[in-house]
């Protein structure tokens, strides 16, 4: 038997997916560019991805290596950007190669000819931003951290929210009353100012964020799954399931819970654009993500400050559009695959 | 004879779905005299319905239907619409559908579509026009034998019983003196007592009116009451049509026949030579408490089961009649454990309220239950085998994945279905699969006693013949007790030796089922019984 067999109603329902061609395409690349940014290091970075140096092969990327290595002075990690440096890499037959944009997130282009925020030009290709740092590299990195932070927190968000959802549906009565209760009012706390607050308590980090997010995230899923919940509760097979003898655990998730997971699949994509857009209006406000972070809300308002400079704010601007517009088309594709009354 | 009122010349009708083409009405005549009652009978899909509605046009959009002709009166109504087409539908012909429930707006009081259907363009404005149209919404109303019309027309569709609305629905229909009445399954969604009331009204309006009426149904004793000539329909053809008479007595296609032979038994099964007691019920309670106000206090009791008393023995069939809202139905779950209830259960001589939660899974085992409805009472995300297996692995029946493969393949094919099907999803079976592997599923962990709870009432009359079939079988092969509730007396007749009448959560009669069928002695038996062994 194989480990994973998708039942025929999953299969049908991704037949349905792949008739949607946008929401197909958009699939493919989201995947694609999530794909390409999960390599940001070997896309954009600062160093080498490799030296060779007096018959030697080293790997940058990976070691650090003292600049003694190289022919230099100090002891301390070699920079790849000092000229002296470079032109002791260079001398024949030394050679080395760097990625396609040689600049990480955070590094400050100290050669620059041009006062920062400067243009897109061939050395950096949408120009730099008020700090001289390369924009395609923050907006690479950029990315990566947006989705991933969307995924974590989504998922967080999910499972508490399925759980919540699952209990207070399947026990109904006063558990359910109790934590409804206990959803208002938690629903009803100043998410912002807590957020506000707690970022001056201390110091940003991605973590905290995470954390005090995913305490807010989960609400609106566990309304649906409770509802999906109390429905497939009054079914026959789940009396049936009693009468068998199944355990209340293996009820709500062997009997149930699969039944209910349309709408949260369904929410999905329109929850992670959510919790994308979420972070990146933090991060606009000076709420998030520490100031070193490559962060596309940071970019934004660098934008508006230096209005003048339009490539910063028009890159970040194109990059999140297309963010939103490809995971709305997957959620729409999605939510089309599994509208039930296409089914039978 | 004259022209017919209705004539229907070779009529199609297909669907197109995602699937694929669906022929759902291949080529079908009929025809219909004015002031009689004919009957278009057929089991679910064979597409009586849909040629009920292509009719008047009313299928959805991705049907399509063609016909040489349909005529009303001799004029053609095939390609009719706008306000031709308006003007048929209410005034000339009109339908009753089966739920009476849904075919009304639940946000509007009955008079507001009680008026809509006499006055089309809208409730007039004055005060005068106001008052006739509630005097004649009243007129209509009383003519359907329902209690208090002048109350009623301030009811909202809920506020009212199954019965009441199928009135409401029936004056809604009649309300410009349609010369064709289209009626789709008018009474399936009714009790018994309730459907005898409205054939009969039905009946008399059609004699004051002078209409002509065109039944859809799958029941056939009431075709055998109410029509004077019967189609009878399969697969989307008509494969017989004949006076109801002749039809009966002499049915001459062999479907025909296999469909009055699946008739249930009018009499009881032999009881086994000698019968041990298994369940005993003493003074059984379910009272759901009706809670009010902030503080949620108890104001009173639904009391669904009131104080009921019976004994089940082995291999012996326990019937339980009633109608909706009985309590029939609470009795099966209280036996189950599956709701609150006092009393006594003595299992075996064991209590079933003193057993801790180890005990009582140790008794769920050897008490099972078959539901009504084939399509929810399977998880429509697990395979068959997985439906089958789960039992066998909640208490522990059989260790090795090897063991529970065989075990189940018996069980499949003991309750007639093939072994190959064991990786399929429910939703691949027929209603009659489904209900024998909710029934596998009870019979894979050899039950002593099996509550069946209205086991063959969703199923088409040949279906459930083979069914009882099955589980007769399966009682004398191992000895089974059943406790069979059921709001069909006639399958209760075929499958009981005892039988309890359940009215308002109290026993009004028990006995053999002979006995009672013969002699009722309670007057809502008697009731009961007029109402549905008429034939």
């Amino acid at each position: 038997m194989p480990i994973w067999s998708p039942s025929p109603l999953a299969l049908r329902r991704w037949r349905r997916f792949k008739e949607h061609r946008r929401g197909y395409h958009a699939l493919w690349i989201f995947a694609v560019l999530l794909a390409f940014s999960m390599a940001a290091e070997l896309l954009a970075n600062d160093k080498p991805l490799l030296i060779y140096y007096q018959g030697q092969f080293y790997f940058p990327l990976w070691k650090s290596y003292p600049e003694t290595v190289f022919g230099g002075d100090f002891v301390t990690e070699a920079d790849y950007k000092d000229p002296y440096i470079l032109e002791k890499l260079r001398q024949s037959p030394n050679w080395l190669l760097f990625p396609p944009i040689p600049y990480s997130f955070n590094s400050i282009d100290s050669q620059l000819n041009h006062p920062a925020p400067a243009p897109p030009a061939g050395r950096h290709y949408l120009g730099t931003d008020d700090r001289a740092r390369d924009i395609l590299a923050r907006l690479i990195y950029g990315f990566r951290l947006s989705v991933l932070f969307a995924l974590t927190l989504t998922l967080i968000g999910t499972v508490t929210g399925i759980l919540a959802g699952a209990i207070q549906g399947y026990f109904g009565g006063r558990t359910d009353l109790l934590l409804q209760r206990f959803i208002e009012i938690w629903g009803s706390m100043p998410e912002l100012y807590l957020l506000i607050i707690f970022s001056s308590l201390f110091n940003p980090s991605i973590f905290i964020l995470i954390v005090l997010l995913s305490l807010f995230g989960w609400m609106s899923l566990a309304d649906y799954v409770r509802a999906e919940f109390l429905r497939a509760r009054a079914m026959a097979y789940v009396k049936a399931a009693r009468a068998m003898g199944a355990s209340d655990r293996a009820i709500m998730f062997h009997h149930v819970l699969p039944n209910t997971l349309t709408p949260v699949i369904t929410f999905l994509p329109f929850r992670i654009s959510g919790t994308i857009l979420a972070l990146t209006s933090l991060d606009f406000l000076g709420l998030g993500v520490p100031p070193s972070t490559p962060s596309l809300g940071e970019l934004l308002q660098q934008g508006k400050a230096n209005m003048e400079a339009w490539w910063i704010s028009l890159s970040a601007f194109t990059v999140l559009v297309t963010m939103m517009l490809l995971l709305n088309f997957i959620g729409e594709a999605l939510r089309d695959a599994m509208d039930p009354r296409k089914e039978s | 004879m004259s022209t017919p009122l209705l004539e229907v010349d070779n009529l199609w009708a297909h669907f197109q779905g995602e699937s694929g083409r669906i022929e759902a009405v291949r080529g079908i005549s009929l025809a219909v005299q004015p002031g009689e009652t004919v009957a278009l009978v057929g089991e679910s899909g064979s597409g009586k319905s849909v040629a009920a509605l292509s009719l008047l046009q009313l299928l959805p959009a991705n049907a399509s239907v063609r016909a040489d002709a349909i005529r009303l009166q001799g004029a053609d109504i095939t390609r009719l619409t706008g306000e031709p087409l308006r003007r048929l539908r209410g005034q000339q012909v009109a339908m009753v559908f089966q739920e009476p429930m849904t075919a009304m707006n639940p946000v509007y009081p009955i008079f507001r579509q009680l008026a809509e259907s006499f006055a089309p363009e809208g409730v007039p404005g004055t005060r005068q026009d106001l008052q006739a149209l509630r005097r004649r919404a009243v007129e209509l109303l009383a003519m359907t034998g329902i209690s208090d019309p002048e109350q009623r027309l301030d009811s909202y569709p809920h506020q009212l019983s199954g019965g009441q609305r199928q009135r409401v629905m029936i004056a809604m229909a009649l309300a410009r003196r349609p010369q064709l009445l289209i009626a789709d399954e008018p009474t399936t969604a009714l009790d018994v007592t309730i459907q005898a009331q409205i054939l009969e009204l039905l009946a008399r309006l059609q004699k004051e009116l002078g209409m002509a009426m065109l039944l859809i149904t799958h029941d056939l004793p009431m075709v055998y009451k109410v029509a004077s000539r019967v189609y009878v329909m399969r697969q989307g053809e008509i494969c017989e049509s004949a006076g109801t008479e002749s039809l009966f007595h002499r049915p001459r296609h062999p479907y025909t026949r296999q469909l009055l032979a699946s008739l249930p038994a009018s009499h009881s099964p032999p009881r086994p030579a000698q019968a041990v007691e298994l369940l005993r019920v003493r003074d059984l309670r379910c009272h759901f408490p009706i809670r009010r106000g902030l503080l949620q206090r108890t104001v009173g009791h639904v009391k669904a089961v009131d104080g009921v008393d019976f004994t089940v023995r082995r291999g012996e069939t326990v019937g339980i009649v009633g109608e909706s809202g009985s309590g029939k139905t609470s009795l099966g779950e209280a036996v189950l454990q599956l709701n609150e209830s006092q009393g006594g259960l003595l299992f075996d001589g064991l209590d079933l309220y003193a057993a801790d939660r180890l005990a009582l899974r140790g008794l769920r085992r050897r008490i099972q239950v078959v539901f009504q409805d084939p399509f929810s009472s399977l998880s429509p995300r697990m395979t068959v085998e997985q439906i089958l297996a789960e039992g066998l692995l909640i208490h522990r029946l059989e260790s090795s994945a090897v063991g529970r493969r065989r075990r189940v393949e018996a069980i499949l094919a003991e309750v007639g279905l093939p072994v190959e099907h064991l990786d399929r999803y429910p939703h691949q079976f027929s209603g009659g699969q489904r209900q024998r592997i909710a029934i596998a599923r009870a019979m894979i962990l050899q039950p002593e006693l099996l509550v069946l709870d209205e086991p063959t009432s969703a199923l088409d009359l040949s279906v459930q013949a083979q069914i009882l079939t099955l589980l007769r079988t399966l009682q004398v092969r191992h000895g089974l007790a059943f406790i069979f509730i059921s709001h069909d007396l006639r399958v209760i007749r075929a499958m009981a030796h005892e039988v309890l009448v359940m009215w308002r959560g109290k026993i009004v009669e028990q006995g053999e089922t002979e006995t009672i069928f013969e002699r009722p002695q309670h007057a809502y038996t008697q009731q009961l019984l007029a109402a549905a062994m008429h034939v």
